[in-house]
Protein backbone atom coordinates (compact mmCIF):
# COMPACT_ATOMS: atom_id res chain seq x y z
CA UNK A 1 0.00 0.00 0.00
CA UNK A 2 2.89 2.41 1.09
CA UNK A 3 4.48 1.30 -1.94
CA UNK A 4 1.48 1.74 -4.09
CA UNK A 5 1.41 5.48 -2.62
CA UNK A 6 4.97 6.87 -3.50
CA UNK A 7 5.39 5.45 -6.97
CA UNK A 8 2.18 7.30 -7.20
CA UNK A 9 3.26 10.31 -5.86
CA UNK A 10 6.47 9.64 -7.30
CA UNK A 11 4.98 9.85 -11.10
CA UNK A 12 3.04 12.64 -10.07
CA UNK A 13 6.14 14.94 -9.42
CA UNK A 14 7.35 13.50 -12.45
CA UNK A 15 4.62 14.87 -15.07
CA UNK A 16 6.57 17.47 -16.57
CA UNK A 17 5.15 21.01 -15.63
CA UNK A 18 3.74 21.97 -18.78
CA UNK A 19 1.25 19.53 -18.55
CA UNK A 20 -0.48 21.30 -15.76
CA UNK A 21 0.61 24.42 -17.94
CA UNK A 22 -1.98 23.72 -20.62
CA UNK A 23 -4.22 22.66 -18.09
CA UNK A 24 -4.45 26.10 -16.65
CA UNK A 25 -5.28 27.70 -20.08
CA UNK A 26 -7.57 24.97 -21.24
CA UNK A 27 -9.48 25.22 -17.63
CA UNK A 28 -10.13 29.21 -18.44
CA UNK A 29 -11.13 28.04 -22.08
CA UNK A 30 -13.83 25.62 -20.23
CA UNK A 31 -14.99 28.66 -18.07
CA UNK A 32 -15.15 30.59 -21.01
CA UNK A 33 -17.55 28.51 -22.80
CA UNK A 34 -20.12 28.24 -20.02
CA UNK A 35 -20.40 32.50 -20.51
CA UNK A 36 -21.10 32.23 -23.88
CA UNK A 37 -18.32 31.36 -26.16
CA UNK A 38 -18.70 28.83 -28.86
CA UNK A 39 -15.62 26.89 -30.58
CA UNK A 40 -12.23 28.42 -30.53
CA UNK A 41 -10.10 29.14 -33.42
CA UNK A 42 -6.60 30.04 -33.25
CA UNK A 43 -6.91 31.81 -36.56
CA UNK A 44 -9.57 34.43 -35.42
CA UNK A 45 -6.91 34.24 -32.66
CA UNK A 46 -4.51 35.18 -34.74
CA UNK A 47 -6.16 38.33 -36.79
CA UNK A 48 -7.25 39.80 -33.85
CA UNK A 49 -4.23 39.66 -32.21
CA UNK A 50 -2.80 42.14 -34.93
CA UNK A 51 -6.00 44.16 -35.08
CA UNK A 52 -5.27 47.32 -33.84
CA UNK A 53 -7.40 50.33 -32.24
CA UNK A 54 -6.85 54.12 -31.78
CA UNK A 55 -6.64 55.00 -28.08
CA UNK A 56 -7.88 57.94 -26.59
CA UNK A 57 -3.89 58.94 -26.93
CA UNK A 58 -4.04 59.00 -30.84
CA UNK A 59 -1.93 56.19 -31.34
CA UNK A 60 -3.22 52.82 -32.82
CA UNK A 61 -2.95 49.72 -30.87
CA UNK A 62 -2.72 46.36 -30.78
CA UNK A 63 -1.29 43.27 -29.37
CA UNK A 64 1.85 43.12 -31.74
CA UNK A 65 2.62 46.58 -30.74
CA UNK A 66 4.27 45.64 -28.05
CA UNK A 67 4.48 41.57 -28.49
CA UNK A 68 5.68 41.84 -31.51
CA UNK A 69 3.38 39.59 -34.29
CA UNK A 70 6.41 36.53 -34.05
CA UNK A 71 5.26 35.00 -30.11
CA UNK A 72 8.68 33.33 -30.21
CA UNK A 73 10.62 35.96 -30.11
CA UNK A 74 11.05 38.75 -27.05
CA UNK A 75 8.54 41.79 -27.19
CA UNK A 76 9.00 45.56 -25.93
CA UNK A 77 6.49 47.29 -24.63
CA UNK A 78 6.37 50.68 -26.34
CA UNK A 79 6.15 53.17 -23.50
CA UNK A 80 8.22 51.57 -20.76
CA UNK A 81 10.87 49.37 -22.90
CA UNK A 82 10.52 46.74 -20.59
CA UNK A 83 11.34 44.00 -22.35
CA UNK A 84 8.69 41.13 -22.72
CA UNK A 85 9.62 37.68 -22.36
CA UNK A 86 7.89 35.50 -25.77
CA UNK A 87 4.22 34.61 -25.31
CA UNK A 88 4.39 31.30 -27.63
CA UNK A 89 2.95 28.68 -25.75
CA UNK A 90 6.34 26.36 -27.23
CA UNK A 91 9.17 28.42 -26.10
CA UNK A 92 7.59 29.42 -22.72
CA UNK A 93 5.24 27.27 -21.08
CA UNK A 94 5.56 29.58 -17.62
CA UNK A 95 3.35 31.68 -18.83
CA UNK A 96 0.69 29.11 -18.56
CA UNK A 97 0.50 27.77 -15.26
CA UNK A 98 -1.95 30.18 -13.57
CA UNK A 99 -5.19 30.96 -14.74
CA UNK A 100 -5.40 33.67 -12.19
CA UNK A 101 -2.11 35.17 -14.03
CA UNK A 102 -3.49 34.46 -17.27
CA UNK A 103 -6.91 36.67 -16.51
CA UNK A 104 -4.87 39.27 -14.66
CA UNK A 105 -3.14 39.96 -17.87
CA UNK A 106 -6.13 39.56 -20.47
CA UNK A 107 -8.05 42.05 -18.26
CA UNK A 108 -5.55 45.04 -18.26
CA UNK A 109 -4.19 44.26 -21.35
CA UNK A 110 -7.23 44.06 -23.62
CA UNK A 111 -8.24 47.00 -22.04
CA UNK A 112 -4.92 48.93 -22.50
CA UNK A 113 -4.99 47.87 -26.06
CA UNK A 114 -8.52 47.89 -27.22
CA UNK A 115 -10.24 50.29 -24.53
CA UNK A 116 -12.09 47.50 -23.31
CA UNK A 117 -12.78 44.24 -21.75
CA UNK A 118 -12.75 41.61 -24.13
CA UNK A 119 -15.46 38.98 -24.53
CA UNK A 120 -15.17 35.25 -23.26
CA UNK A 121 -14.75 34.36 -26.61
CA UNK A 122 -12.30 36.94 -27.57
CA UNK A 123 -10.05 35.69 -24.71
CA UNK A 124 -10.47 31.94 -25.34
CA UNK A 125 -9.59 32.66 -29.15
CA UNK A 126 -6.47 34.05 -27.91
CA UNK A 127 -5.09 30.98 -25.87
CA UNK A 128 -6.31 28.68 -28.73
CA UNK A 129 -3.60 31.41 -30.62
CA UNK A 130 -1.06 31.51 -28.19
CA UNK A 131 -1.16 27.44 -27.56
CA UNK A 132 -0.55 26.64 -30.97
CA UNK A 133 2.51 28.84 -31.67
CA UNK B 1 45.17 39.33 30.06
CA UNK B 2 42.20 41.45 30.98
CA UNK B 3 42.83 43.73 27.41
CA UNK B 4 42.64 40.32 25.88
CA UNK B 5 39.46 39.94 27.51
CA UNK B 6 37.92 43.92 26.67
CA UNK B 7 39.14 43.22 23.00
CA UNK B 8 36.83 39.68 22.55
CA UNK B 9 34.09 40.96 24.39
CA UNK B 10 34.12 43.99 21.89
CA UNK B 11 34.82 41.48 18.98
CA UNK B 12 31.70 39.67 20.31
CA UNK B 13 29.42 42.47 20.62
CA UNK B 14 30.47 44.29 17.07
CA UNK B 15 29.56 41.16 15.27
CA UNK B 16 25.64 40.59 17.42
CA UNK B 17 25.13 44.34 16.44
CA UNK B 18 26.50 43.83 12.56
CA UNK B 19 24.66 40.54 12.29
CA UNK B 20 20.77 42.23 12.63
CA UNK B 21 19.95 42.78 9.38
CA UNK B 22 18.58 45.81 7.78
CA UNK B 23 15.81 43.82 6.46
CA UNK B 24 14.18 43.57 10.27
CA UNK B 25 12.53 46.88 10.96
CA UNK B 26 10.28 45.24 13.35
CA UNK B 27 11.09 47.13 16.52
CA UNK B 28 12.52 50.66 18.06
CA UNK B 29 15.18 48.08 19.74
CA UNK B 30 16.02 46.40 17.04
CA UNK B 31 16.68 49.31 15.12
CA UNK B 32 18.76 50.89 17.64
CA UNK B 33 21.05 47.60 17.83
CA UNK B 34 21.45 47.75 13.96
CA UNK B 35 24.76 49.44 12.56
CA UNK B 36 22.56 50.05 9.48
CA UNK B 37 19.98 52.05 11.16
CA UNK B 38 21.55 55.34 9.84
CA UNK B 39 21.53 54.31 6.41
CA UNK B 40 19.93 53.60 3.71
CA UNK B 41 16.11 52.39 2.61
CA UNK B 42 15.03 49.25 4.05
CA UNK B 43 14.57 46.73 1.06
CA UNK B 44 11.58 45.51 -0.28
CA UNK B 45 10.44 42.16 1.89
CA UNK B 46 7.29 40.94 0.48
CA UNK B 47 7.03 38.65 -1.79
CA UNK B 48 3.85 39.66 -3.40
CA UNK B 49 4.90 43.03 -3.67
CA UNK B 50 8.13 41.94 -5.17
CA UNK B 51 5.97 39.87 -7.87
CA UNK B 52 3.35 42.16 -8.64
CA UNK B 53 4.82 45.46 -8.66
CA UNK B 54 8.33 43.98 -10.11
CA UNK B 55 6.35 42.56 -12.92
CA UNK B 56 6.44 45.93 -14.89
CA UNK B 57 9.57 48.01 -13.27
CA UNK B 58 11.95 48.18 -10.32
CA UNK B 59 9.88 47.08 -6.92
CA UNK B 60 10.24 50.62 -5.03
CA UNK B 61 10.99 50.17 -1.54
CA UNK B 62 7.73 51.75 0.50
CA UNK B 63 9.66 53.89 2.34
CA UNK B 64 10.62 55.88 -0.37
CA UNK B 65 7.20 57.27 -0.28
CA UNK B 66 5.09 58.64 2.01
CA UNK B 67 1.89 56.85 3.34
CA UNK B 68 -0.37 59.80 1.87
CA UNK B 69 1.45 59.24 -1.66
CA UNK B 70 0.92 55.76 -1.70
CA UNK B 71 -2.57 56.28 -0.39
CA UNK B 72 -3.34 57.71 -4.16
CA UNK B 73 -1.21 55.05 -6.59
CA UNK B 74 -2.66 51.76 -4.14
CA UNK B 75 -6.46 52.74 -5.12
CA UNK B 76 -8.64 50.38 -6.78
CA UNK B 77 -9.41 52.90 -9.80
CA UNK B 78 -6.33 54.69 -10.17
CA UNK B 79 -4.12 51.83 -10.55
CA UNK B 80 -6.42 51.44 -13.41
CA UNK B 81 -4.73 54.54 -15.17
CA UNK B 82 -1.51 53.62 -13.36
CA UNK B 83 1.02 56.14 -15.46
CA UNK B 84 -0.88 55.14 -18.29
CA UNK B 85 -0.45 51.90 -18.10
CA UNK B 86 -3.40 49.65 -16.10
CA UNK B 87 -1.80 47.51 -13.36
CA UNK B 88 -5.58 46.49 -12.05
CA UNK B 89 -5.61 44.20 -9.18
CA UNK B 90 -7.93 42.07 -8.08
CA UNK B 91 -9.53 43.14 -4.62
CA UNK B 92 -7.71 40.32 -1.96
CA UNK B 93 -4.19 41.24 -3.55
CA UNK B 94 -4.35 45.22 -3.54
CA UNK B 95 -5.82 44.98 0.25
CA UNK B 96 -2.74 42.92 0.91
CA UNK B 97 -0.25 45.34 -0.26
CA UNK B 98 -1.98 48.43 0.61
CA UNK B 99 -1.37 46.90 3.80
CA UNK B 100 2.50 45.83 3.60
CA UNK B 101 3.18 49.37 2.09
CA UNK B 102 1.07 51.20 4.33
CA UNK B 103 3.08 49.86 7.24
CA UNK B 104 6.23 50.34 5.70
CA UNK B 105 5.54 54.01 4.36
CA UNK B 106 8.68 56.52 4.57
CA UNK B 107 7.41 58.81 8.17
CA UNK B 108 6.97 55.30 9.85
CA UNK B 109 10.44 53.87 8.87
CA UNK B 110 13.97 54.78 10.55
CA UNK B 111 15.84 54.49 8.05
CA UNK B 112 18.07 57.61 6.81
CA UNK B 113 17.32 58.26 3.49
CA UNK B 114 13.51 57.43 4.31
CA UNK B 115 13.75 60.35 7.23
CA UNK B 116 15.43 62.67 4.85
CA UNK B 117 12.45 61.87 2.04
CA UNK B 118 9.88 62.60 5.29
CA UNK B 119 11.54 65.65 5.84
CA UNK B 120 11.70 67.35 2.33
CA UNK B 121 7.79 66.71 1.82
CA UNK B 122 5.99 69.54 3.36
CA UNK B 123 2.58 69.04 4.65
CA UNK B 124 -0.60 68.22 2.62
CA UNK B 125 2.35 67.10 0.03
CA UNK B 126 1.57 63.75 -1.84
CA UNK B 127 4.15 63.35 -4.40
CA UNK B 128 3.13 60.51 -7.13
CA UNK B 129 6.55 59.85 -8.52
CA UNK B 130 9.01 59.29 -6.32
CA UNK B 131 11.34 61.65 -9.03
CA UNK B 132 9.35 64.36 -7.57
CA UNK B 133 10.26 64.66 -3.91
CA UNK B 134 12.67 67.19 -3.31
CA UNK B 135 15.52 64.83 -1.42
CA UNK B 136 15.13 62.77 -4.12
CA UNK B 137 15.36 65.81 -7.00
CA UNK B 138 18.43 67.45 -4.90
CA UNK B 139 19.89 64.29 -5.04
CA UNK B 140 20.53 63.53 -8.61
CA UNK B 141 20.45 67.47 -9.74
CA UNK B 142 23.88 67.52 -11.38
CA UNK B 143 23.17 64.35 -13.71
CA UNK B 144 22.56 65.17 -17.28
CA UNK B 145 20.33 64.74 -19.95
CA UNK B 146 22.47 62.56 -21.80
CA UNK B 147 23.26 60.15 -18.45
CA UNK B 148 19.53 59.78 -18.09
CA UNK B 149 16.68 60.55 -20.73
CA UNK B 150 19.17 60.48 -23.26
CA UNK B 151 20.85 57.11 -22.24
CA UNK B 152 19.56 54.19 -23.80
CA UNK B 153 20.08 52.12 -21.02
CA UNK B 154 18.49 54.43 -18.70
CA UNK B 155 15.82 56.49 -20.43
CA UNK B 156 13.94 58.08 -16.96
CA UNK B 157 15.18 59.00 -13.95
CA UNK B 158 12.45 56.27 -12.78
CA UNK B 159 14.33 53.20 -13.84
CA UNK B 160 16.39 53.39 -9.96
CA UNK B 161 18.27 50.17 -11.22
CA UNK B 162 19.31 51.19 -14.20
CA UNK B 163 22.29 53.02 -11.87
CA UNK B 164 22.03 52.39 -8.89
CA UNK B 165 23.35 48.54 -8.62
CA UNK B 166 22.30 47.73 -5.34
CA UNK B 167 18.77 49.04 -5.43
CA UNK B 168 17.28 45.59 -4.99
CA UNK B 169 18.70 45.77 -1.30
CA UNK B 170 17.79 49.36 -0.57
CA UNK B 171 21.20 50.70 -0.81
CA UNK B 172 21.37 53.64 -3.09
CA UNK B 173 24.59 54.83 -1.89
CA UNK B 174 27.54 57.07 -3.76
CA UNK B 175 29.95 53.94 -3.63
CA UNK B 176 26.93 51.51 -5.69
CA UNK B 177 25.89 53.79 -8.71
CA UNK B 178 27.13 52.71 -12.15
CA UNK B 179 25.53 55.18 -15.11
CA UNK B 180 25.34 52.99 -17.96
CA UNK B 181 27.37 54.18 -20.70
CA UNK B 182 29.29 57.07 -18.26
CA UNK B 183 30.61 54.28 -15.61
CA UNK B 184 30.62 54.52 -11.96
CA UNK B 185 30.01 58.09 -10.16
CA UNK B 186 32.32 59.73 -9.07
CA UNK B 187 31.53 62.66 -6.77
Amino acid sequence: MLRKIASTLIIFFLIPQWVYAESAAKELQSLYATQGADAYSAKTGGSKWKREVASKNGDNRSCSTCHTADLRQSGKHIKTKKVIQPMAFSVNKDRYTKTKKIEKWLKRNCKWTWGRECTAQEKGDFLEYLLAQ
Amino acid sequence: MKRQLILISVLVSASVVTSVSASEEESFGKWVMSISRTKEVKAVNNELYAEECGACHYAYPPGLLPIQSWEKLLDAKALEDHFGENAELDEADLASLQKYVYANSAEKSYYKRARKITRSISEGEAPLRITEVKYIKRKHHELTEEMVKGNKDVSSLSNCNACHTQAEKGIFDDDTVNIPNFGEWDD
